[in-house]
């Protein structure tokens, strides 16, 4: 499908009108504008005071209140500084889990042949439209009764998986990109001598950096946005992540809390917010190449 | 799930193997290699059994129980397809969050994709800033899944919000949008809108493939610029239409967060933003019926399922592949 659509050279077109080619950057200004505004309206109200959250209906605070973001810190019994440290980690072991399994199992897949590899790789491809939804009520349960679930490290019915390739998402990415690397290397690596670890450790491993980038990237930005998981499977407040220790706030209903709640939600995306700003074209030629999610 | 039955070009035999298949025919299987495939796969086969497959069974036979959390699992009641039953006839919420996610999707779906495909076309001329504004219309794609997004939204559509701050502008006088069962949903389906940025990525990438020559010929002809957008840009982009829209559409179905954040997790107010998930986390998670939340689950993947086929299905009347034998 799209999976090929890496963009070729821009052929160039007859040019515009002038006068076309302004009102088009009109349009796309105020697109921008649009599209924009909540995320400067969220950064407005993080430093306004209560007062002004109601009454002052400009983006900027006419007050600076800075204030909000020292409330909201230690807003709970436990400070953010923990939650952000729990999201962290979760995240960073999501990435190393999912870059680690799902680059193995992508190497079987395009590269080594063995019996049913087609079944498995047709079963594979149909994991990816599997809604996740759908297997929590299961997998909590095993997983409690594995003693797992708010167990000593809670942290592990979210990583297993992961460890375990089951996010197909990248293993069909890493098949798409290995197909690209070159056969005639693994040939020549074999009359080196070499067997299947050997190509994969000599040949695939270092050629694949790009796509264990790409993998990196979205799985640390989708772990940290993540919320369904972490709130079924985290219970203990001191065990919260970043997103499930947001939601406090909003059962807090006290509108005194809305500055300290927008100051929590703009820090809680500013990771995300700088990955892209590091990697904007590779987020976005991502998406293209393997052609899904976003 | 259902959809794994596609025959695959490379299946081998896979009933009577003998020992020396390795050898036979083509030889293609080197020493070893088979054993090292099994080798590398093995992490994804545990995770295949363990997270997916056996999960889905174990949730297929809690489907006809009435397993709470609560009771140890050898001592739950088989009830038959009493929880089916009960789904279907003696339900309203059920129904209720079945009409919320269909009316979500149904709307919300292709109002972003018509956004996607707008704001592609606008960029789709090579000048200097495209890069720019793709990337910032991208951004909110990233952003808008997670609870801090959630929350901002709900704010702006509140009374206090910024949405009707601009309404009072032309005199208008808003309300508490988040808090009107008429408009809860309708935020929602805004801040889906809003994160257009992904499809419109995957409709420039699609239009940039669409080659000059077919405007050029198009044109000559006498086609103005709509003839051209409807008769080459289309029918050339519908493969990636096709494929945003299978997309969107299964994403659209399983939107939690935002309603979750919205409603506190109830589906309120008066269950106006009970989308199918939040439906199953409630009755899973917080009435801990996980024998019905088992049966809502299949019926949930059969019905994504179900809509996948019909999908593919009436594709191939639309779906215009230019390397296919129909061109």
């Amino acid at each position: 499908m799209v999976a090929s659509t890496v963009a070729p050279p821009v052929a160039t077109r007859p040019r515009r009108p002038r006068s076309r080619s302004w009102l088009r950057l009109v349009v796309l200004l105020a697109i921008v504008a649009v599209v924009l505004y909540p995320l400067f309206w969220m950064i407005g109200t993080s430093v306004k005071s209560q007062e002004e959250i109601v009454n002052n209906i400009g983006l900027l605070p006419r007050n600076f209140t800075p204030g909000n973001y020292l409330d909201g810190w230690t807003n709970f019994d436990v400070s953010f500084a923990r939650f952000f440290l729990n999201s962290a980690m979760v995240s960073l072991l999501t990435v190393v889990g999912n870059a680690v399994s799902c680059l193995l199992a992508a190497y079987a897949f395009a590269r080594l042949k063995f019996r049913l590899r087609g079944v498995w790789f047709a079963v594979m491809i149909g994991t990816l439209l599997l809604p996740g939804h759908v297997l929590i009520v299961p997998q909590y349960i095993l997983f409690r009764t594995l003693g797992l679930v708010g167990g000593e490290w809670p942290y592990l019915p979210l990583l297993i998986p992961q460890f375990l390739a089951t996010e197909a998402f990248f293993v069909f990415l890493m098949v798409q990109f290995m197909r690209g690397i070159p056969r005639e290397l693994d040939e020549a690596a074999r009359i080196d001598g070499a067997n299947a670890f050997g190509i994969f450790r000599h040949v695939i491993l270092p050629l694949s950096r790009p796509a264990l980038v790409t993998t990196a990237i979205f799985s640390f930005i989708w772990t940290w946005n993540d919320f369904f998981r972490q709130l079924v499977f985290l219970s203990n407040l001191s065990d919260y992540t970043v997103p499930v220790a947001l939601t406090l706030f909003i059962d807090s209903t006290s509108q005194s809390a809305v500055g300290p709640m927008f100051a929590m939600a703009v820090l809680s995306l500013l990771p995300v917010f700088l990955f892209f700003v590091a990697f904007q074209r590779m987020l976005v030629e991502g998406i293209n190449t393997s052609g899904l999610k976003g | 799930m259902a959809l794994t039955t596609a025959p695959d070009p490379t299946r081998r035999g896979s009933g009577s193997v003998r020992p020396d298949a390795k050898r036979r025919g083509t030889g293609r299987i080197r020493h070893g290699e088979g054993l090292a495939g099994y080798v590398f796969l093995s992490p994804w086969l545990i995770g295949l059994m363990g997270i997916t497959a056996i999960p889905m069974l174990l949730s297929l036979y809690l489907s006809f129980t009435n397993y709470d959390i609560l009771t140890p699992l050898s001592e739950v009641e088989w009830v038959g397809l009493a929880n089916y039953e009960r789904m279907f006839t003696s339900d309203p919420s059920w129904w209720h969050s079945v009409r919320v996610t269909l009316s979500f999707a149904l709307i919300a779906v292709p109002l972003k994709l018509a956004a996607a495909l707008g704001v592609a076309l606008l960029l789709n001329r090579a000048w200097r800033g495209v890069g720019l504004f793709r990337g910032l219309f991208y951004l909110p794609s990233l952003l808008g899944g997670s609870v801090a997004l959630a929350i901002v939204w709900v704010n702006m559509f509140n009374r206090d919000g910024a949405f009707n701050s601009f309404l009072a502008l032309f005199g208008i006088e808003g309300k508490p949008w988040v808090n009107d069962p008429d408009w809860a949903l309708e935020t929602l389906m805004v801040l889906a809108i809003w994160q257009f940025g992904a499809p419109m990525v995957i409709f420039l990438a699609g239009l940039k493939q669409v080659p000059t020559e077919l405007y050029e010929a198009a044109s000559v002809d006498g086609a103005g610029r709509f003839r051209q957008f409807v008769n080459v840009t289309l029918p050339m982009l519908s493969p990636v239409i096709f494929f945003n829209l299978v997309l969107e559409t299964i994403n659209g179905f399983q939107g939690f967060t935002a309603a979750f954040v919205l409603s506190n997790g109830t589906g309120g107010p008066v269950d106006s933003t009970l989308m199918y998930t939040l439906n199953l986390y409630i009755t899973g998670f917080t009435d801990l019926e996980m024998g019905y939340a088992s049966a809502m689950a299949w019926v949930f993947l059969l019905a994504i399922a179900l809509i996948t086929v019909v999908f593919f299905s009436t594709g191939r009347f639309w779906v215009h592949y230019s390397d296919g034998e129909d061109s």
